[in-house]
């Protein structure tokens, strides 16, 4: 079957404009937006830039806006879009090339939360440390997150101020908050407890919405709010 | 076009941000200046693919020893795995899932709060009598919350990342180590990286096969660095094809799914696996149930005579599947369309894991000669990595180990290199050459008429190697796909780019991966060729059984000139006399 694709293309260099190309492509039964790219790139214009690795959904490479939503490029089944498919990069990032993105102030927030485990006592000699099923069920939808930028790119906070640290850098924050494990609130608390962190979300949800793995920063932040609150009383 | 070259200096430089590059870099960074080299951002590492576990002693589920997991790894591997390595790898394996608890990874937890874990294929109790829960998981994103959980390690480490650089090619001078070359994807751009150790950490390379479960970049860009310098690979023939990659896809779907109880079903509606592993059943090692499948296929038995068999969960009910295997059930739903608790999901083999690689010692020292002598400053862990650990077949849950175990253990070695030895060597005058070359001329290739396009190329590749040298071979399909290697090698020195550009030029990179999968496929043909008996994964139709008389060896090649040396040497056996595998 033939499908049209509307593929955003800027190359990169000083001054010049961003245009859109449109490519006709023979789509195969289970072809994802990403199969239609590669099948442009290897067989029309070798020109085309995207980023894309695992193809199922656990790298994060592939994250772009495809009819005004975020998502996998390679998750994306082309079944499911109606009419053209229309494809452009990550809002809210500066583009480097085409589909591709500039990740690096993205993923220097990330960092800022101090998304590692911190602890002040030691770990036991020759064992793990122990966390119950209940305390480790409460990590789930925190620690599947790909980076892929999605979700901080969907967010009106972000594109109002673009120093608000986002939803996956405060989703990361919360993945390790609310890790028994870990003692390190007071080391994030600059960070989370500012007007660049969790009180910029003005919880309007987008983020849940674009994530591709379905998790909800959202509801982190919230509740990352509700634990700053309660140590401050 | 003269590009530009930019010069950096560090004690220690990894290539590869996966697993295995990550845990080396995590054991230097502190104590030496470490930069971490990655064509890929380290998040997007193909490590981050692996779904079902990590495997260790641990005796958290039932009583467990070393031993047995050692003697499950060797049968395993066809007893062609060293076994010095093997029993390194499984007597690690509990101190390093600690340490790997102790670091982060967001591990199930049993009822106590211990690390959980789950049956495996191939894995049992009391030397393959019992059944046996070894593996230990993160749901079914093991190797994603590993993969993580040590990249913020780096980050907390102040590790240097240089993301999206595309090693080109090696430094030496005098048969030592000295760094290498890369390419920046972003800017354009050559970059020297002088080192005083380097490790390869490139991950696998069944990119060559047209249904594969492995990532677009497992390109196996470490192998070919070595193969260019004159430098063997060992064991090249031996690739592992998973029997349950998703119908036409070929991405992966766990042997978590088979671990939980899932069963493989033929067009009849048979479990099928009775009739080639009665005892074990669908927990028999990959290669094995991937015969088993490929078998059902060609005999007519696929589901409605196609070329898939299924996969069916349904009995695990919908409780157990969400709570354990809900990656799993995201991949049928939004690939193939099908939720598992409500169906089965149409899967075939798909070319997996690389049990071959770049010959190592037990310190993940490069070997010069495959066999002793080292090239000083030079090592390689992971997948890329042959040691051997996994000899002709490796066992579920056993890769991950690998990559922690042995990336670990790299880093502490290159850290006491690096601390025995002075300064930095002088590199030679026109060090970024040839890589310069290489890239100089691809890039002046844009535009030219009746050059021959790399994807056109690497679809005859993908497409040969997948009719001649996958799960069955056979003579008359090697000498052909021998034939075809050398004919695509001929016509890539006429492959053209479109694109001439130095920013985020990823057909540059699409063409000089293609270039490392000629060079390293050529030597998997070549070698499967030479074997001619069925060991582990490497299964000659020709020649059935396993000829330990004559075979008991590892292959080494050397590619020069076009041409294929071999040579072999003896596998290292201490505790277990090869003896019949039986499942």
């Amino acid at each position: 079957m033939q499908r049209t694709l509307r593929v955003y293309r800027f190359d990169g260099q000083p001054g010049s404009q961003p245009h859109y190309d449109t490519f006709t492509v023979e789509v195969e039964d289970a072809w994802t937006v990403l199969d239609a790219l590669n099948a442009i790139k290897w067989h029309q214009d070798g020109t085309l830039s995207y980023r894309r690795s695992c193809r199922h959904g656990i790298c994060g490479s592939c994250a772009m806006t495809i009819n005004g939503k975020n998502d996998l490029a390679c998750e994306k089944q082309v079944s499911t879009i109606k009419g053209v498919i229309v494809v452009e990069p990550l809002k809210g990032f500066p583009v480097l090339r085409d589909l591709v993105v500039d990740n690096d102030a993205f993923l220097e927030k990330v960092q800022r939360v101090r998304p590692w485990l911190v602890t002040h006592s030691a770990p036991p000699t020759d064992k793990e440390r122990l966390q119950s099923p209940e305390d480790r069920k409460l990590l789930d939808g925190t620690w599947e997150c790909i980076l892929c930028g999605a979700c901080t790119s969907s967010c009106p906070a972000f594109w109002d101020n673009d120093q608000f640290v986002g939803p996956a850098a405060l989703l990361k924050a919360y993945r390790y908050v609310a890790d028994s494990r870990d003692e390190g609130l007071d080391e994030r608390l600059s960070v989370l407890d500012s007007k660049l962190g969790v009180w910029r979300c003005h919880t309007i949800f987008n983020c849940q919405e674009a994530c591709p793995k379905s998790l909800n920063p959202t509801e982190a932040i919230v509740k990352l709010r509700r634990r700053l609150i309660s140590e401050k009383l | 076009m003269k590009l530009d070259v930019t010069y950096h200096r560090h004690d220690v430089v990894i290539v590869g941000a996966g697993i295995a590059g990550l845990y080396a870099a995590l054991k230097t960074s502190g104590a030496v200046d470490t930069a971490v080299v990655s064509k890929v951002y380290p998040t997007r590492s193909h490590s981050g693919a692996a779904q079902g576990g990590c495997a260790g002693s641990l005796g958290n589920a039932m009583e467990d020893r070393w031993e047995w997991h050692l003697y499950d790894t060797v049968r395993g591997s066809d007893y062609l795995g060293d076994q010095d390595a093997q029993e390194l790898l499984v007597r690690d394996a509990v101190p390093v899932m600690y340490e790997m608890e102790h670091l982060g990874v967001p591990f199930s937890r049993t009822a106590e709060g211990k690390i959980a874990q789950r049956p495996f294929g191939g894995h049992f109790g009391n030397f393959g009598k019992t059944p046996m829960s070894r593996s230990c998981y993160a749901a079914d994103r093991t190797g994603h919350a590993q993969l993580h959980t040590l990249f913020e390690q780096c980050l907390k480490h102040e590790v240097r990342f240089y993301n999206e650089f595309f090693a080109l090619s090696l430094l030496m001078k005098d048969g030592v180590c000295q760094g290498l070359v890369a390419w920046d994807i972003q800017h354009g751009g050559l970059h020297i990286f002088h080192a005083k150790a380097v490790m390869l950490a490139t991950g696998g390379y069944a990119r060559c096969w047209k249904i594969t479960s492995n990532a677009l970049a497992n390109t196996g860009d470490g192998l070919a660095l070595i193969l260019s310098q004159g430098l063997p690979l060992e064991d090249m023939e031996f690739v592992q094809f998973h029997p349950t990659g998703l119908w036409k896809h070929g991405i992966l779907v766990s042997e978590a799914a088979r671990g939980e109880g899932g069963y493989l079903i033929n067009d009849k509606g048979e479990r099928y696996m009775e009739r080639y592993a009665k005892a074990k059943m669908e927990l028999a090692p990959r290669d094995v149930c991937s015969r088993a499948g490929q078998t059902e296929i060609d005999e007519g038995r696929g589901i409605g005579g196609k070329d898939y068999v299924y996969l069916d969960l349904r009995h695990l009910g919908r409780a157990a599947i969400l709570e354990k295997l809900p990656q799993v059930r995201e991949l049928g739903i939004k690939f193939m369309g099908k939720d598992m608790i409500t169906d089965p999901i149409p899967i075939q083999p798909t070319a997996h894991y690389s049990m071959g690689g770049i010959p190592t010692n037990l310190d993940t020292e490069v070997l010069a000669d495959g066999k002793r002598n080292v090239v000083p400053g030079l090592y390689a862990s992971g997948e890329c990595a042959c040691l051997s650990v996994h000899g002709a077949n490796r066992l579920g849950t056993n890769s991950t180990l690998e990559c922690a175990v042995f990336g670990r253990l790299g880093g502490l070695k290159m850290l006491d290199y690096v601390r025995a030895h002075g300064g930095h060597t002088d590199l030679a005058e026109n060090a970024a050459e040839p890589a310069r070359e290489t890239v100089e001329h691809l890039l002046s290739t844009a535009g030219a008429t009746g050059s021959v396009r790399p994807a056109d190329l690497r679809e005859r590749l993908q497409v040969s190697m997948q009719k001649n040298v996958a799960v069955f071979r056979n003579a008359d399909g090697l000498a052909e796909q021998v034939k075809i290697c050398r004919e695509l090698r001929d016509e890539y020195k006429r492959v053209g780019l479109q694109d001439g550009s130095l920013r985020m030029n990823t057909e540059l990179n699409e063409a000089l991966e293609l270039g490392h999968m000629l060079d390293y496929a050529y030597v998997i043909a070549v070698c499967a060729q030479a074997r001619p008996e069925c060991r582990g994964a490497h299964w000659r139709v020709d020649h059935p059984g396993r000829n330990d008389q004559e075979w008991l060896k590892h292959t080494l090649a050397w590619l020069a000139e076009e041409k294929i040396r071999l040579d072999y040497k003896p596998v290292t056996i201490t505790r277990f006399q090869p003896e019949e595998r039986k499942y």
